[in-house]
């Protein structure tokens, strides 16, 4: 008895494997960055992809999804790649990132003044020692996976004090059927202030697969606010990870909007360096159709008097199966955290699924923690009272959706970024039905 | 509030290990030789004359246990467990198998009285005002067996059989074979495996059609051999319409090193059949060192298999160094209902690992789950949960509540539930909170003249409250004392 | 009954009061006034021995015993009660059975027999009745979802029941209205006694209106910085806090 049950590599790992081998000369990066991937790929072949028994990927089983891998993304592609604007009307410079390319001739980098932009193989030819830094302690396989094949990505430096009026995005695009790993490293100084925007897309009925891995340091009384969209092509597979620290008195805030891909995890881990930070988390899941998304979050309370707040929405229609896992940890000496958790889940088709897994890990005793969770359908009595005031019910339930998902999007407490995004709903909202069966 | 003083008292007389029921009965026993094999299993079935068709399925299941691993996702810590050096059989000499009161080795009743578990009926109908209500028949299991069963007769009137399961295997083998194993496969989880291959005692119930149990039912579990296992099968049927009320103790002497328990429950309730199973489970958590101690890895689980029933799961859980449990209901039938109510008490450096699944099959099937998990010294205590909803089950309706209060800043207090909805109109609630006893809500306390041990018991028997109004009376006071009594010293 | 001399406190280090002198006479009911921060509820919760108070300084001569050592349960056995200008919710624990057991905790603490259930109930029913406080209360989880009026007719009635030698009323009048400060001030005069001693502490003069004190003390940057008659509440009422603002804070 007792024998472990010998686990066999899947087609999607031996294909890694054989990648890794043949690119692993070609990859940028000093010797140190080099041995880095050495390890980092050993790592990834030790844990495999997650699976189900994976426990933090328990309801994302990437062994059984992830039948094939595409050719690696190396190098100059997607020459001719048109960047669409998702958010017309949003101010804000932009970094355009390609298959992993930084392409500064596609980017806007107007009123960034006092912020330093590198491509991120400039850093790993320099060996800079933050790349892996803020990913170090985490054990999961996809980040691995990025740390062993990274081809570049963009570094951001935004110095103390700096106020920074203009939104920062960083627009990810993939340009055709590939692989790519791509690595983000922002750094923000003390008391600065900034406004980070992610954005991932990509084309329609295209397999590709990202795999997008943000490192963040945000300093003492910096206030931030981060906010990502997820809108990659419906047959695109999107993993994307931000690890984040906060110091004294940092404010973070961030929200994940996740509508795209035929199967997407964002990961969000936010550990607490310093007392007094509070950070805020939200999300907005709106899936249709047979998408699978999943927002995973660790929130890692190290020290005392740190406080979070998380508020997690999703909206399935179809046959679409939404998950969200959250973990707060309240470490030792960790007194006075104050965490509260709430996830909702609001299923617009019979066929839909929705899976939650809300933890709390608590080993301080003056805390205030809590978690809520709630899945359900429209409320009959509240859609009555629409219908009974002539509202017809296409409108009522857009309306009721609408509002629902307002609440994580507004929770950002940035007006520019929240009507962008809810304009982006509200259209899901238009198109409801009309997607192909 | 005479409770709280009585609790304070009797705890001041307890000494620093706490636990009252620490002591050992000299009883001669007579065991099987230490280790696990096909003989021994083979050993057990004949001791207890099984058909051969148990034997089989007792060497089916110790077969597919070889090939078994144990769990580790649960958040307990401990050495191997060296199931070679087990006893998987002990039996007290002078009790070959059940008998009458009479025939009872004199040692082993002095025993349950000590334990405050009356075993005379006389004493019973005498003792107690309203003595026809308030009766309660009596399984005991010592070590490896039933050592007797009290009103037998009486319930055999009202057509329910009450009866230790060895006697159930062999005088109505049809039942057993129908029901065992139906609700927790012999190949479920390791422990389970490993209980349907070795199980030597435990109770068995089977309420007719139609019949309310005329009293509460209740089986009273005594460790005492030393390095033995025990591990004990209860069934429980419910035909339709019928309704228990079935209560389990448990208690061990005060050992230097771990013992195990293994225990399978499985409870099948019928069409409008319902099912009510608490537990107050004190079996010795080890001394303040954390040396010492029962493993509890029990595997108990209610399936609502008719329309209308209802399956409730209550436990008191103050005992043990590790507990690892999830009574969980199978709510397949329409319009079934299951609920768990539960209190976790961890102190010392116990562990527990305990929640329920409430797997929502059939159609309008509701589920409530109330836990209340109280961490002190430098214990952890873990809710894990899951609720889920099938394809199919629509209407279906969760509320689940579970808090956690921790006292002192060396304990750890955890959450983890899992929710699953595969269908739209399923409605499920969870909410969860972790606090401490606010300082001010005890300076509150003491401002009014109670001592921060009377105030602390006060806070947490309103904390538990929700649960212990689940319990039968005379367990719900026991209860309170328990609890009380477990976090003494909690506070400095 | 009670000697306050030169009493400081301090909260992690950072000193409240800063040398309170004050003497509350046997049978006396004195008002304490003061702006915001001068040390008022920091007053009521080191007399009532609450954790976290520093007593850097001083005494507090209690019925002829400094009671600066003295645990906040002896104190309560001993007869000093305070009625919380916020009072705590114990959920689950239903009012009456929190009545009970601070009652006898305090009787077996002095020594005294606990009471019977018929005895308790007795007393209990005789003083809800004047607070109107229902049975329905009395049933309920100790202040949860109570009002501001019935938590602090709740305090009120067990100041009567538990029958202290010193009682101490922390902005008694927070969050009433006139209907409810008339019902509390009555109940608080009704348990005036000649063996009583009352120290009312408050922001405004309107309580000073229902419960007429023997003598008014302002405090102040944490001291007593003017004594009088209930007079001075009307000055202060019609003049503020202005001239007592200016010291350090």
């Amino acid at each position: 008895m007792n024998a472990e049950p010998r686990i066999l590599r899947t087609q999607a790992e031996e294909t890694l494997a054989l990648e890794f081998a043949a690119a692993r000369t070609q990859l940028p990066g000093s010797p140190a960055i080099a041995a880095a991937r050495e390890a980092a790929f050993a790592a990834f072949q030790k844990l495999g992809l997650p699976h189900r028994r994976t426990e933090p990927w328990r309801y994302t089983d990437l062994r059984a999804l992830l039948r094939t891998v595409p050719p690696l993304a190396i190098g100059t592609s997607g020459d001719d790649v048109v960047v669409a604007d998702l958010l017309p009307g949003l101010d804000r410079a932009r970094l355009v990132v390609v298959d992993g390319a930084f392409r500064p001739e596609l980017s806007d980098l107007s009123g960034l003044d006092g912020v330093t932009i590198r491509p991120l193989v400039d850093l790993l030819r320099d060996g800079d020692t933050r790349v892996g830094q803020q990913i170090a302690p985490l054990n999961d396989a996809v980040v691995s996976l990025n740390s062993a094949l990274m081809v570049g990505g963009v570094a951001i430096d935004v110095p103390a004090d700096a106020r920074i009026a203009r939104a920062i995005e960083i627009a990810h695009v993939t340009s055709s059927a590939v692989a790519s790993h791509v690595r983000n490293l922002v750094t923000i100084g003390a008391d600065a202030s900034v406004r980070i925007l992610e954005t991932h897309l990509g084309p329609a009925g295209s397999a590709y697969q990202a795999n997008i891995v943000t490192e963040a340091t945000a300093g003492d009384r910096a206030k931030v606010i981060w906010a990502k969209l997820q809108s990659e092509g419906d047959a695109a597979v999107h993993l994307g990870t931000l690890a984040v620290s906060i110091a004294t008195e940092t404010q973070f805030d961030h929200l994940t909007l996740m509508t795209g891909a035929a199967i997407s995890r964002a990961q969000t881990f936010v550990t607490y360096t310093g007392e007094n930070a509070r950070a805020g988390l939200f999300g907005a899941t709106m899936i249709r159709g047979k998408q699978h998304a999943d927002i995973a979050l660790g929130v890692d309370h190290a020290v005392p008097n740190g406080a979070s707040r998380e508020l997690f929405k999703a909206v399935m229609d179809g046959r679409a199966e939404g998950v969200f896992q959250g973990r707060i940890v309240v470490r030792p000496d960790a007194q006075k955290t104050d965490g509260r958790m709430m996830t909702q889940g609001l299923l617009l088709s019979e066929d839909a699924s929705f899976f939650v897994k809300p933890e709390l890990e608590i080993f301080a005793d003056d805390v205030q923690c809590a978690h809520g969770a709630t899945s359900g359908e429209i409320d009959e009595d509240i859609l009555f009272y629409l219908l009974s005031r002539g509202i017809p019910r296409a409108e009522a339930e857009t309306l009721l959706v609408t509002a629902f998902l307002a609440e994580a999007i507004e929770g950002l407490g940035d007006e520019a970024i929240g009507d962008a995004f809810e304009e982006i709903a509200r259209n899901w909202l238009a198109t409801r039905g009309q997607e192909a069966a | 509030m005479p409770a709280i003083q009585e609790t304070v008292d009797q705890v001041r007389q307890i000494d620093v290990d706490q636990y009252k029921y620490g002591f050992v009965t000299d009883i001669e026993s007579e065991r099987a030789p230490k280790g696990l094999s096909e003989d021994i299993v083979r050993f057990i079935s004949a001791k207890k004359n099984e058909p051969e068709w148990m034997l089989e399925w007792r060497l089916d299941a110790y077969r597919r246990w070889l090939t078994m691993t144990e769990p580790a996702w649960s958040r307990v810590q401990y050495p191997k467990i060296d199931f070679d050096d087990l006893y998987y059989y002990s039996a007290p000499k002078s009790t070959s198998g059940p008998k009458s009161l009479d025939e009872v080795d004199p040692e082993l009743l002095a025993m349950y009285e000590k334990l405050g578990i009356p075993l005379r009926e006389r004493e019973i109908l005498a003792g107690v005002e309203g003595a026809s209500d308030r009766r309660v028949a009596v399984d005991a299991v010592f070590d490896s067996v039933s050592v007797v069963t009290t009103f037998k007769e009486e319930l055999k009137k009202a057509g329910v059989i009450f009866c230790a399961i060895s006697e159930a295997i062999r005088e109505y083998p049809e039942i057993v074979k129908k029901y065992l194993g139906s609700v927790v496969p012999v190949t479920d989880n390791f422990y389970a495996t490993l209980n349907s291959a070795v199980f030597s005692d435990g109770s068995f119930v089977y309420i007719p059609e139609g019949v309310r149990c005329p009293m509460e039912l209740s089986t009273y579990f005594r460790i005492n051999e030393r390095n033995t296992g025990q591990f004990e099968r209860t069934l429980i049927i419910a035909e339709k319409g019928a309704y228990v009320s079935y209560l389990e103790g448990c208690t061990a002497p005060m050992r230097d090193e771990n013992q195990l328990h293994a225990a399978v429950v499985e409870l099948v309730a019928l069409e409008d059949a319902e099912i009510k199973y608490s537990t107050v489970q004190n079996w010795y958590p080890g001394d303040k060192d954390g040396k010492g101690g029962i493993y509890n890895f029990v595997t108990k689980r209610g399936d609502c298999r008719g329309d209308r029933s209802k399956i409730s799961w209550t436990q008191v859980e103050t005992g043990s160094a590790i507990t690892w449990k999830y009574p969980s209901c199978i709510l397949r039938g329409d319009d079934s209902q299951g609920e768990f109510y539960s209190i976790a008490v961890s102190n010392g450096y116990q562990q527990v690992d305990s929640g329920t699944k409430m797997l929502h099959l059939g159609k309008n099937t509701k589920s409530r789950i109330i836990s209340k998990g109280i961490a002190a010294g430098r214990s952890d205590n873990t809710y894990r949960g899951l609720v889920s909803a099938h394809r199919k089950a629509s209407g279906a309706r969760n509320f689940t509540n579970c808090d956690s209060l921790l006292i002192g800043d060396k304990c750890g207090a955890h959450t983890v539930p899992y929710i699953e909805s595969k269908n739209a109109s399923a409605v499920f609630e969870h909410e969860a909170t972790t606090s401490k006893i606010a300082d001010d809500q005890l300076f509150y306390c003491l401002q009014r003249g109670l001592s921060s041990e009377e105030a602390v018991a006060l806070i947490v028997n309103g904390f538990v409250k929700d649960v212990i109004q689940q319990l039968p009376m005379e367990f719900a006071v026991e209860a309170q004392k328990l609890i009380s009594i477990s976090l003494e010293g909690s506070v400095g | 009954m009670l000697e306050i001399k030169n009493l400081h406190a301090s909260i992690d280090g950072k000193e409240i009061l800063r040398g309170v002198d004050l003497v509350v006479p046997t049978g006396e009911v004195h008002a304490i006034m003061g702006p915001n921060g001068s040390g008022k509820s920091t007053l009521s919760y080191v007399l009532a021995g609450r954790d976290g108070y520093d007593v850097t300084d001083g005494e507090i001569i209690f019925d002829g015993q400094n009671i600066v050592e003295t645990p906040a349960e002896e104190r309560a056995a001993a007869g000093v009660f305070l009625a919380f200008q916020y009072p705590l919710e114990i959920p689950g624990v239903a009012t009456m059975t929190f009545l009970k057991a601070a009652l006898n905790a305090q009787r077996k603490a002095r020594g005294e027999d606990e009471l019977t259930t018929p005895d308790f109930m007795r007393r209990v029913k005789a003083a809800s009745e004047k607070l109107n406080v229902t049975q329905e209360m009395l049933r309920r989880p100790l202040n949860v979802g109570f009002s501001g009026g019935e938590k602090k007719r709740n305090e009120i009635l067990q100041m009567a029941l538990l029958e202290p030698k010193l009682a101490i009323l922390d902005e008694t009048d927070s969050g009433l209205d006139i209907d409810a400060l008339r019902i509390v001030s009555e109940g608080v005069n009704a348990l005036r006694s000649p063996d009583r001693s009352m120290l009312v502490i408050t922001h405004y003069q309107r309580l000073l209106d229902h419960i007429v004190p023997d003598k008014v003390h302002v405090m102040s940057a944490g001291r007593i910085v003017r004594t009088g008659g209930p007079e001075l509440a009307l000055e202060l009422e019609a003049k503020g806090y202005a001239d007592y603002a200016g010291e350090p804070a």
